[in-house]
């Protein structure tokens, strides 16, 4: 078994001031790994602050792990040098959040999609260029004669969020990192797009990393899910498991807070405890431990993470009894 | 100033009658709200959803009467607590903004000046709205007690009266701005995706916020967005806009569980829920362009039980038992 992408106690601290001194933990030592042979679809899911993006940033190489290191097929990814990078920086694409500001303006969508075809020698002519961006472009349900041609403003968001899924399905990626892609665009296109994702997983056996806060997203199109507050794993597990019965208190009232559009399903009793503090204080122990209803003393020690059953783990004391486990196994836990 | 034509209710805080707006641009008029027909009640929370370019911040925008150059209020009446907003001077309309018809912005968090202090943005409300030479003038310490009292509703502490924006979180903001817009106890709150940028833990607390403080004063809310999930939660009516128009009005329950208008129906099976597990509905086609509207009913294109008729004409609203007003075919007046 090859490991497509593997974090091995991945953290990230981004310290600030002079001589450093003031340190924010983004992530803190986070192991996650993906199969090169199934493609699944992963949901990283937090709050703001939760260190989904941090992440993202780390799979795609734009920052250093503070320690830990990062292997793509069993390399890190900082020693990639010359084809090596190429291929990794070919066949990891990106989807960004706001399809309004990753476009440039100026560029017609042709110009905007030939880029990368020049730049990674996809076609050998002009016309076969072009089948690549039509094969592209109907592959996420857009007609090519409505966009090749027009200007990003002459597209709605979701239009322009698809394109940026063909342009990375055009150079047949092993893994889409999605950091919140639906969430600036209109519910009714969201379905689109979330169903274009998962088509890419089906079709082209893609390896989708889908980050989002928006939990129902998450469910319908992940297999597994990875739950993260202030850079630590809370809860992780098959998603179906992990949003019908969550554990970890964090979860709970994730899960509670999500707005159902369902007129007999209410927002929950749970009380929530305001987050007013700063994100650069230290807290030991369990991060959640100062918003938890459930706090105990012990909270103020690290929770170990504890398996719950096969496909779910949770780190919270109120779970102690079941056997620990370590971080590093935590992707046997995933179902692909 | 002129009187509302019929007489109200006590109840009724907000009347909008036939409210059209079109933008001017070089490629020709665009109708972005046509003949818009809308009543709320003290205490009532509306929610008005559509998708984007549907004419929903137009109609928030025109309500405040904010609609900038090349747009233009073309006809109907916004009667909030019996004065028609769109007639009176300008002046006048300075006063009537937050002290009877209060609006937070869409992204409200980054309308707070970054370089002046909370309280002193807070000040300048209450300022603008009080005159020194009559009696209803109050001193500079009510005032801060005041504010502090409006931050304290929002659940914030009163130490945030001396803060920046720059040292709150987005919720944080958010709730200042709730704070702002109830200080001088409007009759209506409109208030345009107040937490589309936020995740859901704060996006709860924000909306109970604006919740409990609408029981407080009394308001009427309008709620914008494309959310149905947070509109499920949050509001006792629905109105579904498309193209400048409302399709459909009708108390939440029956939105969701019996949706009238074939686009209605459409948004509302798109949605996700627990059960059907990675099934995708969108609506297919596009949204029409506001220069190029397809004639009769503007959603006939997508429509999947179009007639003749919704070619040509545009059909006019009919009210369904239960106060439900939809504007289509399907539902003949007399039936």
């Amino acid at each position: 078994m090859t490991n497509l992408l593997e974090l091995k106690n991945v953290s990230k601290i981004y310290s600030r001031g002079l001589l450093s001194q003031v340190s924010t933990t983004a992530l803190n030592n986070v192991s996650l790994r993906l199969d090169d042979h199934e493609p699944t679809v992963m949901t990283v899911a937090g709050e703001s602050g939760s260190g989904k993006t941090t992440l993202a940033m780390l799979l795609l190489g734009f920052i250093e792990p503070t320690s830990g290191q990062i292997f793509y097929k069993g390399q890190d990814i900082h020693t990639l040098r010359g084809e090596d990078r190429m291929m990794f920086r070919r066949e990891v694409q990106a989807v960004f959040q706001d399809p309004f500001a990753v476009f440039n303006p100026f560029y017609t969508v042709d110009h905007l999609l030939s880029v990368p075809i020049d730049r990674f020698k996809l076609a050998k002519s002009k016309s076969e260029a072009r089948d690549k961006m039509v094969e592209a472009l109907t592959a996420v349900g857009l007609r090519p004669g409505d966009v090749l041609g027009r200007f990003p403003h002459q597209l709605s968001g979701g239009q322009r969020q698809r394109i940026n899924v063909a342009r990375a399905l055009m150079l047949r990626p092993k893994l889409l990192v999605a950091d919140e892609p639906v969430s600036m665009v209109d519910a009714s296109l969201r379905a689109n797009i979330l169903e274009t994702l998962r088509g890419l997983q089906k079709n082209y056996g893609v390896s989708v990393i889908y980050i989002t806060h928006d939990l129902t997203t998450a469910y319908h199109v992940a297999k597994s899910i990875v739950v993260l507050y202030r850079g630590c794993v809370m809860e992780a597990g098959d998603v179906d498991t992990v949003i019908k019965s969550p554990q970890h208190p964090y979860t709970r009232l994730l899960v509670d807070s999500i707005p159902w559009p369902d007129i007999n399903r209410r927002w929950g009793e749970t009380q929530i405890k305001a987050r007013e503090m700063d994100l650069t204080e230290q807290v030991v122990g369990c991060r959640f431990s100062s918003r938890c209803p459930f706090v105990m003393d012990k909270c103020s020690q690290d929770p170990p993470l504890f398996q719950l059953n096969h496909y779910q783990a949770a780190s919270c004391y109120l779970l102690e009894g079941n056997p620990v486990i370590a971080p590093e196994k935590i992707s046997d836990l995933l179902p692909v | 100033m002129i009187a509302p034509s019929t007489t109200m209710k006590d109840s009724v805080v907000l009347q909008v009658r036939n409210l059209q707006v079109s933008y001017y641009t070089d490629a020709g008029r665009a109708r972005a709200l046509d003949g818009v027909d809308l009543t709320l009640c003290a205490g009532e929370k509306l929610g008005l959803v559509g998708e984007s370019g549907s004419g929903k911040s137009t109609m928030a925008l025109a309500m405040m009467r904010m609609i900038k150059p090349p747009g233009r209020i073309e006809g109907g009446q916004v009667i909030v607590d019996g004065t028609d907003l769109i007639h009176i001077s300008d002046k006048a309309m300075l006063k009537a903004r937050l002290s009877k018809i209060a609006y937070i912005p869409q992204g409200a968090m980054n309308s707070l000046n970054p370089v002046i202090r909370i309280g002193a943005q807070m000040m300048d409300a209450i300022k603008a709205h009080k005159d020194e030479s009559t009696s209803d003038w109050i001193s500079a310490a009510d005032m801060e007690k005041r504010c502090k009292q409006a931050l304290e509703s929002v659940d914030l502490k009163s130490n945030v009266f001396k803060m920046y924006a720059h040292e709150l979180s987005g919720g944080m903001k958010q709730r200042v701005c709730i704070a702002i817009s109830i200080l001088l106890r409007p009759k209506v709150i409109i208030a345009d995706e107040p937490t589309s940028a936020l995740d859901v833990v704060t996006q709860r607390q924000v909306m109970e916020t604006i919740d409990r403080v609408q029981e407080q004063i009394g308001a009427a809310v309008i709620l914008i967005g494309h959310d149905m999930g947070l509109m499920a939660q949050f509001v006792d009516k629905v109105a579904v806009m498309y193209a400048g128009r409302l399709m459909e009005l009708s108390n939440v329950r029956d939105m969701f569980t019996d949706p009238k208008h074939p686009y209605a129906q459409a948004l509302i099976r798109s949605l996700p829920n627990l059960e059907n597990k990675g099934v995708f509905n969108g609506i297919p086609g596009m949204a029409p362009a506001l220069l190029q509207l397809p004639g009769g009913c503007a959603f006939h294109p997508r429509c999947p039980y179009v007639m003749e008729i919704c070619k040509t004409q545009r059909p006019e609203p009919t009210t369904l038992p239960g106060e439900r007003i939809v504007e289509c075919y399907l539902y003949p007046a007399n039936a």
